[in-house]
């Protein structure tokens, strides 16, 4: 789960991460009395959970309260790349001396935490990356040892950090590293990590990944989840238990487990068909959640066809089956199924189905002739 | 031969107790699996179809002479239940739990690592299937024969779509192993094909992988300086935008990072043939 920049800086907070002062805001209004009690220059950040703000015009600067009223009025419902903005932050304008760059990220090939530094902040790291790599401090740390005051020299000494503020940088690091593992994080970013004018060392910018299966142990954390930019379609599923990814095409797929699934998307694919979503029905799906699985994929209007592909192991196929018929009691489905049922219990799945005569669904035997016939049915 | 399960596999289930956890310890005992023993805290004394359960693994194992662990209990208590068979000597561990922490996952690895007596398969994953000789796990067996090729996935089912495909054309298999689908496995490709590779019964390798992190691109690298036998390969998730978590919470491109055909490419450069379908990899399997 991404948080937004205030709820990241809010997060960091609590950790102890210095930041700038500011206060969220939903409507001009409520911008505008932030700004009076937090006093000018100040910022206007929109809230949304994409890259390139400042470029889009999502990042103004205000002088006094009639600039903020401008600036909030513009970027409140402003759309940028799809994202629409619902919310800003307010923030305490800084004064900036240096940008430098931090993060931590969860190193899935080392297996560790891996902290990166960087004094040139403020721009894109992959570029910088690119045209300069040693310009990037990187240092894996154990998370059974934890974060060391000598990782954090290495790191300052590596990147060339300002001598003067080398303990400042270091302290915000051994915070930030104690935030990515008390929050769980899967990211912590920030881009810019400013040197001020008076040479404190402070958060500009927060990019916050949350670790949804740790969610349970942060339950304040859950809370925080953007259902404004949620597609509708993901939300249903997720208020279902289903794992539900929304895709261009006009195949409407089921099937169960991840593995499989992302198969059946590309052999879809391959059969020149276009995949209007990933859903994985999960192991042992029952009746009742084969039914609402149906309801999700048909409440995407692309779709013209569907197809389930299925191959049991804890999941049987006489309850996917069982799911198919009750779902088309239910809603009576406009366009053309495609099912291929194969491992526990197929026999028994397949003669539900030859019983039931569902009007317009189609049995194939394997997952490429289900695939391809479901293409053509797409089309037609 | 065959690889990690056998028959001198002991195995001891964690949450033997529970639904899903008494169903599949039935069902491996069911196929020949010697199941010694089960834990499940505060049952200890009970018996799950003549099956003792104990209060701890240091129990069971030392009652029992566990040498594999099972784990089957739910995700805030997994990480710990996978560290108390490693504290117990258990000398290999299959997590089938789905949803850990990643950070959980984070401590176990680094932990386990600091010593070689505990392996640990998955988590999130299907078990591992020795045909004819063991089962732990969740992999429905009878899809399933004795054979030659060994078969690593990072997937349950399309193991067992491959599988399936696999068998239609008279291939049997040594052993399936399915490392999971998380960010932190236990084990990787690279472990599980150079046991493949020592295991004189295993002649040609199948592995299946999907999109995200670099687990394939590593054993692209492994297989080309370290493997005689032939590897057939598969990648799923072509299809799958950036950004978006395919189901399993390791299946995830990031920017540019572990599409599938970064993956395809790191493979075919290593000389392993990469089946763009399930059934074209088993066609290319059967062709030798």
């Amino acid at each position: 789960m991404d948080l937004l920049e205030y709820q990241g800086k809010q997060l960091f907070a609590r950790h102890g991460v210095p930041v700038p002062r500011g206060a969220p805001a939903t409507t001009v209004e409520q911008a505008v009395t932030a700004a009076d009690e937090l006093g000018y220059p100040c910022v206007v950040k929109a809230q949304v959970l994409i890259g390139g703000r400042g470029k889009a015009g999502g990042i103004k600067l205000a002088a006094d309260r009639k600039e903020v009223e401008a600036h909030a009025g513009a970027i409140l419902g402003m759309d940028i790349r799809g994202h629409t903005v619902h919310e800003l932050w307010i923030e305490q304008a800084s004064d900036i001396a240096t940008e430098y760059y931090a993060s931590i990220v969860f190193d899935r090939a080392a297996k560790r935490p891996l902290v990166l530094l960087s004094t040139q902040g403020g721009m894109d790291i992959e570029a910088v990356a690119d045209s300069d790599p040693d310009a990037i401090a990187r240092l894996h740390v154990d998370p059974l040892l934890g974060f060391q005051d000598f990782h954090a020299r290495r790191l300052c000494f590596g990147a060339g950090v300002e001598a003067d503020v080398i303990r400042g940088v270091g302290a915000l690091l051994a915070r930030l590293y104690a935030a990515f593992v008390a929050e769980e994080a899967m990211l912590v970013e920030v881009n810019p990590m400013i040197v001020t004018g008076d040479r404190r060392v402070v958060a500009l910018d927060a990019k916050v990944t949350l670790d949804d299966n740790a969610l349970f142990r942060h339950p304040d954390n859950a809370e925080l989840r953007d259902v404004s930019g949620e597609d509708p379609q993901e939300r249903m599923a997720r208020e279902r238990g289903l794992t539900y990814v929304k895709l261009d095409g006009n195949v409407g797929i089921l099937g169960n487990g991840a593995g499989l699934v992302m198969s059946t998307l590309d052999v879809v694919a391959q059969a020149g068909g276009a995949p209007a979503n990933f859903l994985d029905a999960g192991g042992g799906a029952k009746a009742d959640e084969i039914t609402s699985a149906v309801e999700v994929i048909l409440s995407n209007e692309n779709v013209t066809a569907v197809l389930f592909n299925i191959f049991g192991g804890i999941t049987r196929c006489d309850e996917v089956a069982r799911g198919l018929i009750e779902a088309f009691a239910q809603i009576e489905p406009r366009v053309p199924f495609v099912v291929r049922l194969d491992g526990t219990n197929d026999q028994e799945g397949r003669a539900l189905l030859a019983e039931a005569a569902l009007p317009n669904v189609h049995a194939e035997a394997t997952m490429l002739g289900a695939a391809r016939r479901v293409v053509e049915l797409a089309a037609a | 031969m065959s690889i990690f399960v056998d028959g001198d596999t002991r195995l001891c289930v964690s949450g033997i107790t529970g639904r899903e956890g008494t169903f599949h310890t039935l069902n491996n005992k069911a196929y020949g699996t010697q199941v010694v023993s089960g834990v499940t805290p505060g049952k200890g004394g009970q018996d799950v179809d003549g099956i003792p359960v104990f209060d701890t693994f240091h129990d069971a194992v030392l009652e029992t002479g566990a040498n594999t662990a099972m784990i089957f209990v739910p995700p805030r208590f997994a990480a710990d239940s996978i560290l108390e068979a490693a504290d117990a000597g258990v000398a290999l561990v299959v997590a089938i739990t789905e949803g850990i922490p990643a950070h959980d996952e984070l401590r176990v690895y680094n932990h386990l690592a600091r010593t070689d007596a505990t392996r640990l398969v998955g988590p999130n994953c299907p078990g591992i299937l020795s045909p004819g000789k063991a089962n732990v796990g969740i992999i429905p067996a009878a899809f399933f024969s004795e054979g030659n090729v060994g078969v690593v996935s990072r997937s349950g089912t399309l193991t067992y779509q491959i599988g399936n495909e696999l068998a239609q054309r008279g291939l049997g298999n040594s052993s399936i192993v399915g490392i999971g689908g998380d960010p932190v496995p236990g084990t990787s490709f690279i472990d599980v094909i150079a046991a493949f590779e020592a295991d004189p019964e295993t002649e040609l390798i199948v592995m299946a992988g999907e999109i995200g992190g670099s687990a394939e691109e590593e054993a692209a690298e492994y297989i080309a300086e370290h493997v005689s036998k032939p590897v057939v390969a598969y990648i799923a998730g072509f299809t799958a935008p950036p950004g978006k978590t395919m189901g399993h919470a390791g299946a995830i491109v990031s920017g540019t990072a572990g599409t599938a055909k970064a993956k395809q490419e790191a493979l075919e450069a290593r000389g392993v043939r990469v089946g763009e379908t399930p059934t074209r990899v088993a066609e290319i399997a059967a062709a030798g």
